[in-house]
This record gives structure tokens, C-alpha cells and sequence, in this order.
């Protein structure tokens, strides 16, 4: 499988940003992290706006940047789509002509995408022959989305491409995005603080703060970390399991999930039977029980749970890693965790009160 | 009351000195507005001064030292073997420096209003930066482009001082209307001098009235 590898070393006044990444080169990669981690720094560092002194920089098997033998491709150089957080439209030219720019100057053997994919994918016949000017933040962000994949990129580079949208038009760009991969398969990177965004968009999450690369893998283990969440801030907290739709029971207004540790009830879904469905569960929201043989409860989502890792979050709070099939993070009062005397390698049974679908852009 | 052969020679030298001025302006302009708008070098300051000078400076001054500079005896006639004082060409080379600020100024605060931003898209669309400042840069920077030429055009056409102290106003080489105004004033031509003062006043109007209709009627939007 291939692979994108980077190592990426920068210095400013009060600022250093030290990565090394290997990560595949598929599906939507998340850059996560505080403002002023780095997160741009190190895309313009991929996208070759930057240039670390002894940077390397191979995506499949194209070396674009290797200083140890004096190689740095310039931004124009490398197949890369760059979608900025403004849009940066090009003012005189009409969306069709923003659109092809970049196709134009791509050498035609390297053309994957056409102008009518684009176009169908975003829903944008209908701005074509407008100034970018006329439309709103959305649609701009969308046409320069598609600027970017007419290029063919080898891969995307998305640097909060939603962060100037209001709730609004974020709802309206994101499943634009989402089919990005879905259609196309161009490696993604996503710069993102917003989790929602990433548990929308993310196969692997890449954790920054302070210039430093703190976690990479995927989403569900990334944020199952528990040094990570005193980092991430407590309202994230919360593990992120992938489940897909096993049956529907209409007469009780319910969609039972299936995951590799065992079922979830949600409320009726409209998406087909094997469809896949993210659900995002808070910490807070899952309580943990002794387990007897004769349970009887009206609770429908009780999960059969492991303790893997137990973390003092504060003073007050125990953070607690479960693994229940894949991993659950419960976040119990101190108090709650002296009274069951809960210890790594317990089994224990784990309510899950309440759980968000990962469709429901909340922010 | 009509234009002699003489004034028609001056008319004709002093449209050929504007466009030549302004299009020697253009190429050597441009890459010094370009780097004052984005580098951050210490000596920015001092080359922002230097284009600045011919604005505050007594063109005679200016014109002084460009004749001692083209003269036989200068560094440029010594090092080419050329004379270019007192001939069209050297006259070129003077309103340039002395026209150059009313060139540079506009389009550096254009280039500066352009911003690093639209370079960075195009440059990702995979336009070398040459095509992307053809493409992309100049199109944005056009109102600070008409500015720098109708300004430049304009201002080498009404310069005096440094005409007369490098061309010396020789009819059909280097005597332009400024100084054939001032040559018809000399012999009490009012007629003549009037004729010639009114034609470059209105024209000087209706140059700055087309500047500033062109900025309010064609804004270039950024968005």
C-alpha cells in the first residue's frame, strides 16, 4: 500500500515545528490539534509553501522533497491540490475559468478528473459562468474544492477549508467532501480543531500540539487516548465506533448497529441495511455497572467491557479505557471508582445513555 | 492661429519620449515595485526613498547629475563610449528616473493590495510563477497598471527642467512642448504659447479625470 512520509523540521521566532509522519496514502487524514500547533505549518511544509532545511517528503512513490540529495520540487512542481481557508478565487476570472486553470496547466496524460465530474460532484452548473464575488462563502469554498481536483492531485490538501462557514454552509460543503474519497480516491489531508469535522471526515487522525506530532493512527484509537484528552479539551472526549446498519425494527422505532463488539440500538435510521454509520460516544455519557448473571434493566445499549487503562483526568473525575471490541472511554466521579474498586482487567458492564450519530453536525 | 512645423516637431518627440518613457518604465518598474511590495529586506526603506526622490528633488538637480552621468566624461560615457546627452535616448533614460516614482508608487500599493494569496492559489494550480504574475497578478494589479501609465505617460510630458538641462531643446530631437512654450514666451509668441499651454492643460485634466472614473467604475473585487 503506498505510503505518505514526511519529516518536516522548521523553525520560527518562538515557534518549532518537528514531525515525522508515515502514514497510508488513503482515505482522509485528519491534522488535529490546538490553534498555533502547527497544523498549517506543517501542510504548507507539505504542499512545498514552506521548505524545512532537511525535510523529506515521499507520497507513493514520488520523492518530492529530499534535502539530503538536494531535492525540493517547487509548490508548481508537485501534484497537489491546496484548498486554503479562504477560498482564493480568482477575482477576475469567472467560476469556469477558476475551475480551468489548473486543468489547463496539467499535461492532458495526467487528466483523471473532467470539468462535468467536478461540476456534478460539488452541484455547481449553475455558478459557472458567475464572479466568484456573487457567491456566497459556501459556494466559493465549493469551487475552489473543484479548481483543486481538476488538477488530478495525487493528493488533497484541505486547510480548514469550513472554518470561515457558519453551521450553515458547513453542513452544505461537508458531504461535498465526503465524496471526495468516496468517488475519487485521492489521498486527503484535512486541517481541522473542529472534532466534529473530523469524526465526519477522518479514517486517521494525526494529533499536533506544539509543533510536535503527539498520536497518529486511526480515528477510534486516537481519540481512545487518554493522555490525550486532558490535551483535547474534556468535551471531546469520547471514543468514536464504527458500526453498520444490521436491522431495521420499525415497530419499535429502532436501528439495531452492529460492531465488533456487539450491538447498538439507535433511533430509526433511513440508510440501507450494511450501510456504514459512525457513532460518537462522550465519556460522559457511558456508566459502568458490576455485572450480575441476572441483570434486568431497561436499558438497551449495555456492552460487555473490559478495563484496559485507568487515568486520573481530575480531581474529581477518573477517566477509564474500556474495550468492549474496539475501545470506549467512560469518564465516573473519583468517588464512583473507590466504590467499585475498579481495576485494570475487570470486566464490567458499560451503559452507553446516550450516543450521537455522527451525520448530526452539532457545533 | 496654427501649429508651426516647429511645434508639431516638438508635439510629435514629446509623444515619442511619454511612450518610450513609459514603456522603459514598465520593465524596469515592475520587478522593483514587485520586491518592494514583498520583500523584507532592511533595504526596502531605502530604495522606497531613492524611487521617491525625483518627486521632492529640483529637477534640475536630477537632471544635473543624469547629464553629468550620460556625458562624455561620465561613468556611462566612459564605460560605453556613448554620448548620450543632448540626444533623444538620453532623454529617455532622465524621464525615466525623473517619472519613475509616478510609475512605481501605483504599483506597488497594487502588488501590496494583491497580497501573497492568489500567488500561493495559483502556484498550487500549477502555474510557475511567471505565469502565475501573467496571469494572475497582473490582471488583479490592472488598476494600479492604468495608473502607473496614464500617470507616467502625463508627468514625463509636462517635465521641464530635466528636458532642458539633458536634451538642451534641439527642434526635432529633444525640443518637446514644455519647452518650446517656454521658448515662445521667450520671444513674447503669446498666441503660440497659449495654444500649446491650453492643449497640455486639458489634456493633463482629462488624464487624471480618466484615472479616477477608471478606479470608480472598473473596482477590481477581491474577494
Amino acid at each position: 500500500m503506498s505510503r505518505l512520509v514526511a519529516r518536516c523540521h522548521v523553525c520560527y521566532p518562538g515557534f518549532e515545528l518537528n514531525v515525522a509522519l508515515d502514514v497510508p496514502a488513503s482515505g482522509v487524514l485528519a491534522l488535529y490539534g490546538p490553534s498555533g500547533s502547527g497544523k498549517t505549518t506543517l501542510v504548507r511544509c507539505l504542499a512545498g509553501l514552506e521548505r524545512a532545511p532537511d525535510g523529506f517528503l515521499q507520497v507513493g512513490d514520488e520523492v518530492w522533497q529530499d534535502e539530503s540529495r538536494g531535492l525540493y520540487l517547487p509548490m508548481h512542481k508537485r501534484p497537489i491540490g491546496y484548498v486554503f481557508q479562504d477560498a482564493r478565487l480568482f477575482p477576475h476570472m469567472s467560476v469556469r475559468s477558476n475551475l480551468v486553470y489548473g486543468f489547463n496547466r496539467t499535461p492532458p496524460d495526467q487528466r483523471k478528473v473532467s470539468l462535468e465530474q467536478v461540476v456534478g460532484i460539488l452541484g455547481i452548473q449553475h455558478l459557472l459562468e458567475r464572479r466568484p464575488h456573487k457567491l456566497s462563502g459556501g459556494e466559493q469554498q465549493r469551487v475552489a474544492i473543484g479548481r483543486a481536483l481538476l488538477t488530478s492531485p495525487r493528493l488533497l490538501l484541505l486547510d480548514e477549508p469550513l472554518s470561515s462557514l457558519d453551521t450553515e454552509r458547513k453542513r452544505e460543503v461537508l458531504p461535498f467532501i465526503q465524496r471526495l474519497y468516496k468517488e475519487l480516491h485521492i489521498p486527503i489531508v484535512y486541517v481541522s480543531h473542529s472534532v466534529n469535522e473530523i469524526l465526519q471526515l477522518a479514517h486517521r487522525v494525526a494529533f499536533l500540539q506544539a509543533g510536535q506530532l503527539k498520536a497518529v493512527g486511526p480515528l477510534s484509537d486516537v481519540f481512545a487516548r487518554l493522555d490525550l484528552h486532558s490535551n483535547a479539551g474534556r468535551r471531546s472526549l469520547g471514543a468514536v465506533i464504527d458500526a453498520e446498519i444490521a436491522e431495521h425494527e420499525p415497530s419499535y422505532g429502532l436501528t439495531r448497529l452492529a460492531f465488533q463488539g456487539g450491538t447498538l440500538y439507535v433511533p430509526l435510521q433511513t440508510l440501507d441495511v450494511g450501510e456504514p454509520l459512525r457513532v460518537h460516544v462522550l465519556a460522559t455519557d457511558v456508566t459502568l455497572l458490576r455485572c450480575t448473571s441476572a441483570l434486568a434493566t431497561s436499558a438497551l445499549n449495555m456492552l460487555d467491557a473490559r478495563v484496559v487503562e485507568i487515568k486520573e483526568a481530575d480531581q474529581a473525575t477518573v477517566d477509564i479505557l474500556l474495550d468492549v471490541g474496539c475501545p470506549l472511554v467512560a469518564s465516573v466521579t473519583k468517588k464512583s471508582f473507590s466504590n467499585m474498586d475498579i481495576r485494570p482487567g475487570q470486566r464490567l458492564c458499560a451503559h452507553i445513555k446516550a450516543l450521537a450519530l455522527v451525520e448530526e453536525l452539532t457545533d | 492661429m496654427t501649429l508651426t512645423a516647429l511645434d508639431l516637431s516638438a508635439l510629435w518627440v514629446t509623444l515619442r519620449l511619454a511612450f518610450m518613457t513609459v514603456v522603459v518604465l514598465l520593465i524596469v518598474g515592475t520587478p522593483i515595485a514587485w520586491w518592494l511590495a514583498h520583500t523584507r529586506s532592511r533595504f526596502r526603506t531605502i530604495v522606497e526613498a531613492v524611487v521617491a526622490l525625483p518627486i521632492v528633488l529640483p529637477p534640475t538637480v536630477l537632471g544635473f547629475y543624469i547629464l553629468v552621468a550620460l556625458g562624455p566624461h561620465g561613468p556611462i560615457g566612459q564605460l560605453t563610449g556613448i554620448t548620450f546627452a543632448f540626444t533623444f535616448w538620453g532623454l529617455v533614460v532622465a524621464s525615466a528616473f525623473y517619472s519613475m516614482p509616478f510609475v512605481v508608487q501605483p504599483l506597488h500599493a497594487a502588488f501590496e493590495a494583491v497580497g501573497r494569496a492568489p500567488l500561493e492559489a495559483a502556484w498550487s494550480l500549477r502555474a510557475s510563477p511567471f505565469d502565475a504574475f501573467m496571469t494572475v497578478i497582473s490582471p488583479m494589479a490592472l488598476r494600479g497598471y492604468i495608473s502607473g501609465i496614464v500617470l507616467g505617460f502625463a508627468h514625463t510630458m509636462g517635465e521641464f527642467g530635466v528636458v532642458l538641462m539633458v536634451g538642451g531643446s534641439i527642434p526635432g530631437k529633444t525640443r518637446v512642448l514644455s519647452t518650446t512654450v517656454f521658448d515662445h514666451v521667450e520671444v513674447m509668441e503669446y498666441q503660440q504659447a497659449h495654444l500649446l499651454s491650453a492643449g497640455m492643460l486639458i489634456f493633463s485634466f482629462l488624464v487624471l479625470l480618466g484615472v479616477y472614473v477608471a478606479n470608480r467604475r472598473f473596482p477590481v473585487h477581491v474577494s
